[in-house]
């Protein structure tokens, strides 16, 4: 499933319950959304914000695996894996 | 309890700069009352090891003569969903236990260049989801007012702690009101900057369109103080603002002289009837407007008719966001991974952590979220939830050209008990009703305390919000109202807060 | 891999018109990736790091981290646009495509879906035999590549079987221009020669704009190539499939030419194609079926709310726009024109991939036909024998200085070719090698004439010969000397000396 949880009968259930709120907001924001109100995806509009291309501070490797729930030869180490890549 | 612990993060300021208390006895008494209350409040979900030795850095840097701010030495508390190098950060969540980030967050970073000093990460729903710190995965913080209560959330931490008066300062977050809604709840007073005010760097982000980092405080000047430090432009983050800002801490004190009210336009929302809100909080809010009124302010009405859209908006937008930043919680880089019986796959491994790592309220919005983003819906619903962004905005344009401020109950009803509403979520949800659509706009919005409730004692918030970037009229009509309301109570409302653990 | 069944290329042409398409993806080689400031490995200077040594937080999605724009890599990718025939969209956004997988950081790739950069374009590849086709550019955008995942255990070091994986992230956040083609109809039987045109005019233009290091064995330039047939006479378009992983221009053309014979076979036995995406296997020449297209590829696009629109000035884009390169196609036949090269020449260079080296030697002085016979000759015969590219093996500078060497009598040609190998083991420049092999010709005539002299005192018969008139028989003087000399010495500087002794 696309948010790749393992979820019990139980919270599925309770969930499909809760998408009818998923549909009134949808309902709600409908009676508003006409085609000729644009989005607004920033609160504030800005662009062209950019960096310039120079080398900053990289993570050290300890630093970079220090969290890492397993890891091996300065690479994270998953289990097998069963897709392919995109 | 120590006089200490009670003075404002400026007193603690001056009184350290003029040498007749030091960084590391202020820390030390903040100490002890954490040591002393938290037990009750739990506030904190971890309390720094490292606090006092950087204390007695901040003091040393001031021996050897280094000119520092009004508030270096000061503690300051740090909401659990800014990543600190010092202390874990896990956002309140299991799947981030133990989680030590190689950099600090912007905010976090510039306190410390100001001198302050990290007391400890404080208690939040978990992924900031909440609005009562009920869904935090390490328990619920109590209410300073009644521990039987709420603080509000999803930063009732940061408020709880300020309340209790286990930190002066603290560092809040707000998506939908999570630094404003504690605020009313607790007494204190939260700010939302404008978005791109201050830096979302090395906050752990819900959903990046809505969320802003603010301070949570006691007092507004208090607020400013803080403002000053963690505001402005930061180029880690594409969304922080180049704007030069005024000081805030000036703008408090300008407001707090009195006569910002004078003149004062104060808006208030037609659409929002008192029927929607607990009787004494309207009473509340109503008795601030007239106090405002006497002081020479007018009260004018305005229409803002696309507000009663904003939830529905927001319960759209948000969980789309978060269910995308919530991905890289997958157990290979970083937190917990689960690993079940058999021969299981990495796509099993990483089910099976995030259905273990994450609390019921995370996962439904990442359900929601990632419904509301399939293929098919995403014009229909994050689209169309944009557009009513653009329409409260029009709204807010609209008022603003005719008010200098809006004013609103920061939220419907005063705390509410633990447990009481954890099982409805729509019920829940209303709670940021008043403080979402400053966050939907872009717009700043302050939650002061306006007084107690007369049904169950219980504090009251009232909020204004100003238009994009004028942060600064919030702390001058915030202060001057604060001023008004200290000389009719003739003390801080937090004086009137029960006393805690050790003091009982 | 078992092999499919094949019709005969010619006959399935005869029933079926091939339809292609195209994406390339081209890494872009700035100093720092795509969203982040770590060196990016795709530039030459960092390439072969260890690996997770190119890391800063986001590019590991790390709580709390934030994406900033590259700034040259938004310049490059307009530069492209532009030499594709692209308009450049006044303002275009990044989105989010979601996926879980563990080589993305965030799970979630950066890219842009409905408003890319570049759109709407066209760029004239040259077949081998001088035929023009014009490829329609459907679209170019901006987004990041994937870390790199080792598969540990198993047999095949292939996905499949593989007990774990070892991921990367050293690649992840390197910039990528993704360069999406329209259908293309009417290439006929020479479908697979277009194929291998387009990516390598796709290859020439970047390196002519110098904005990748465009090595397809290094992966800088990958092809995906979509295949489809449709019954002659039949309107609507076939199922297609996309081969990934095809890393030479050679391959891109072997395996368009076996989908279409695969496809072909299916269909005339009454069989369906599945629409999904293929493997290429070098090794074995033949595709594979890998996932299929479904459904389950809801990646959520939404609008990236960290980033902001690149809207660039009208006068950003025309100075971008006057300073392109000459077109691939323009440059060769100007090229053509000034090096005098037949057809055949010429062919051999480009098919090398040699233009820009010979170009740059001539450019540093060498002759067009040396030029041409280094690169084609000695240097390709030492890259084949490497498995090397010979444009990494030595530089134009380097192979113009050694063709003075031998044009100023310093070299033969045979001692050329030692140089030539001492340069590529990395001894230095040519005069460097000169020198410390101690290789230059023997041109002291003291030194050459005591050798003929005893060669000649060994050999009366011969000397005899000579001086009867047969100068042929000069030949055996002039091996025994060169013998004597260890081959440093100008054969035809030693004949005049034999014949000049010999009349003495
Ligand atoms: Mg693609
Ligand atoms: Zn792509």
């Amino acid at each position: 499933m696309l948010a790749r949880i393992q979820l019990t009968d139980d919270e599925v259930t309770s969930l499909t319950g809760q998408l009818d709120a998923i549909v009134d907001n949808i309902a709600k924001v409908s009676e508003v959304a006409t085609p000729e109100v644009p989005a607004t995806s920033h609160p504030i509009a800005l662009s062209n914000v950019f960096r310039p291309d120079e080398v900053g501070q990289t993570l050290t490797l300890e630093q970079t695996l220090k969290n890492a729930p397993d890891a091996a030869d300065g690479r994270f180490r998953v289990t097998a894996i069963l897709g392919e890549e995109q | 309890m120590s006089d200490i612990i009670r003075l404002s993060a400026a007193e603690l300021g001056e009184k350290i700069a003029a040498g007749e208390l030091s960084s590391v006895d202020a820390t030390q008494a903040h100490l002890d009352r954490i040591a002393a209350v938290d037990g009750d409040v739990h506030a904190f979900l971890h309390v720094n090891e490292h606090a006092l030795a950087a204390a007695a850095e901040v003091d040393a840097r001031r021996a050897a003569g280094e000119q520092l701010g009004p508030i270096a030495g000061v503690p300051l508390a740090i909401k659990d969903v800014l990543v600190t190098t010092d202390q874990p950060s896990t956002s309140g969540s299991k799947i981030l236990e133990g989680y030590m980030s190689p950099f600090d967050a912007t905010v976090v970073a510039r306190s410390r260049a100001a001198g302050l000093v990290p007391l400890g990460k404080t208690n939040m729903d978990e992924f900031a989801m909440g609005s009562s710190t009920e869904h935090s995965a390490y328990g619920p913080t109590r209410n300073p007012w009644d521990l039987d209560r709420i603080p509000g959330g999803s930063g009732g931490g940061s408020a709880a702690a300020v309340a209790a008066f286990e930190a002066p300062l603290a560092l809040g977050s707000d998506t939908g009101g999570s630094i404003r809604q504690p605020a009313h709840v607790t007494g204190t007073v939260g700010i939302k900057p404008t978005y791109g005010g201050v830096s979302r760097y090395g906050a752990i982000a819900l959903a990046s369109s809505l969320d802003q980092v603010g301070p949570v405080t006691r007092t507004v000047l208090d607020s400013g103080l803080l403002h000053d430090v963690i505001g402005g432009h930061d180029p880690k983050d594409s969304t922080s603002l180049t704007d030069e800002w005024p000081s805030f801490a000036a703008a408090a004190r300008e407001g707090a002289s009195g006569e910002v009210l004078k003149g004062l336009k104060v808006g208030v929302i037609r659409e929002l009837p008192d029927s929607g809100f607990q009787a004494g909080v309207a009473a509340s809010f109503h008795a601030s407007l007239e106090l405002m009124q006497k002081h020479g302010a007018e009260i004018v009405e305005i229409s803002a008719p696309h507000f009663e859209y904003g939830v529905a908006a927001y319960y759209l937008i948000l969980p789309a966001e978060a269910s995308s930043n919530l991905a890289k919680f997958d157990s290979v880089r970083f937190g917990m991974r689960v690993t079940p019986s058999g021969a299981p796959t990495v796509e099993d491994v990483m089910s099976a952590t995030r259905e273990a790592g994450f609390g019921p309220e995370v996962k439904r919005r990442i359900i929601l979220g990632t419904y509301a983003l399939s293929a098919g819906y995403y014009d229909a619903y994050y689209g169309s939830a944009q557009k009513v962004r653009t329409l409260i905005q029009r709204d807010f344009d609209a008022a603003f050209g005719e008010v200098d401020v809006i004013a609103t109950p920061s939220a419907p009803t005063t705390a509410f008990r633990i447990g009481e509403k954890i099982d409805d979520p729509l019920q829940m949800y209303l709670n940021d009703l008043t403080t979402i659509p400053a966050n939907l706009a872009g717009v700043p919005g302050i939650s002061i305390p306006s007084g107690l409730a007369d049904e169950d004692g219980l504090p009251v918030g009232i909020q204004f919000l100003a238009p994009a970037r004028e942060d600064a009229r919030l702390y001058r009509v915030g202060a001057a109202l604060e001023a008004a309301l200290l000389d009719s109570w003739g003390g801080p409302l937090l004086d009137k807060a029960p006393a805690l653990g050790g003091d009982r | 891999m078992a092999a499919a069944k094949l019709m005969d290329y010619d006959k399935a042409l005869e029933l079926f018109e091939p339809v292609l398409g195209f994406e390339v993806h081209v890494e872009l080689n700035t100093r720092t990736k795509m969203f982040s400031d770590a060196p990016n490995p795709a530039n030459d200077e960092f390439h072969g790091a260890e690996p997770n040594t190119l890391i800063a937080p986001v590019d590991l999605g790390l709580p709390g981290s934030l994406p900033v724009v590259n700034e040259t890599a938004v310049r490059s990718s307009i530069s492209l646009g532009l030499a594709l025939g692209c308009s450049i969209a006044p303002s275009s956004r990044f989105a989010r495509k979601n996926y879980f997988y563990p080589d993305l950081g965030k799970n979630y790739q950066i890219s842009q879906y409905d408003e890319p950069i570049a759109f709407e374009g066209s760029v004239e590849v040259e077949l081998e035999d001088g035929t023009l086709v014009t490829i329609p550019i459907e679209r170019a955008h901006m987004e990041e590549d994937a870390g790199k995942l080792t598969h540990m255990g198993g047999a095949t070091g292939r996905i499949q079987g593989a007990e774990y994986s070892l991921v990367d992230y050293n690649r992840a956040g390197v910039p990528l221009v993704e360069i999406v083609t329209k259908p293309i109809f009417g290439t006929e039987h020479r479908a697979p020669e277009v194929a291998k045109a387009y990516v390598q005019t796709i290859r020439d233009i970047v390196r002519a704009l110098g904005i990748s290091e465009a090595r397809l064995e290094r992966g800088n330039l990958r092809c995906d190539a979509n295949v489809s047939l449709r019954p002659r006479g039949q309107e609507k378009l076939g199922t297609r499939t996309e081969t990934k992983n095809v890393n030479s221009m050679r391959s891109v053309e072997r395996a368009v030419r076996y989908e279409i014979q695969r496809q072909a076979q299916i269909l005339a036995d009454g069989g369906t194609i599945v629409q999904e995406t293929r493997h290429w296997h070098e090794d074995t020449g033949v595709t594979s079926p890998g996932r299929p297209k479904s459904d389950a590829d809801d990646y959520r696009y939404f609008p990236e709310p960290d980033l902001l629109p690149v809207q660039p000035a009208p006068e950003l884009i025309e100075q971008l726009r006057a300073a392109l390169p000459e077109q691939p196609v323009a440059r060769r036949r100007r090229l053509m024109a000034e090096w005098g090269f037949t057809d055949l020449e010429f062919q051999d260079v480009r098919n090398g991939g040699l233009l820009d080296e010979v170009e740059a030697t001539i450019a540093a002085g060498a002759s067009p036909a040396a030029a041409r016979k280094w690169w084609t000759g000695e240097i390709t015969r030492i890259a084949n024998a490497q498995e090397r590219d010979a444009a990494l093996l030595v530089s134009p500078a380097d192979v113009a200085a050694l063709q003075q060497l031998v044009a100023a009598g310093t070299l033969t040609d045979k001692l050329a070719r030692q140089v030539l190998e001492g340069v590529i083991a990395g001894e230095g420049t040519p005069q460097e090698v000169v020198d410390a092999r101690g290789l230059a010709v023997v041109s002291d005539d003291g030194a050459l004439v005591a050798a003929i002299d005893d060669a000649l005192a060994a050999q009366p018969d011969v000397l005899a010969k000579i001086q009867d008139g047969k100068v042929q028989a000069a030949g055996a003087i002039i091996g025994a000397v060169m013998k004597a000399m260890k081959g440093q010495a100008d054969a035809a500087r030693v004949r005049e000396l034999i014949l000049e002794r010999a009349a003495q």
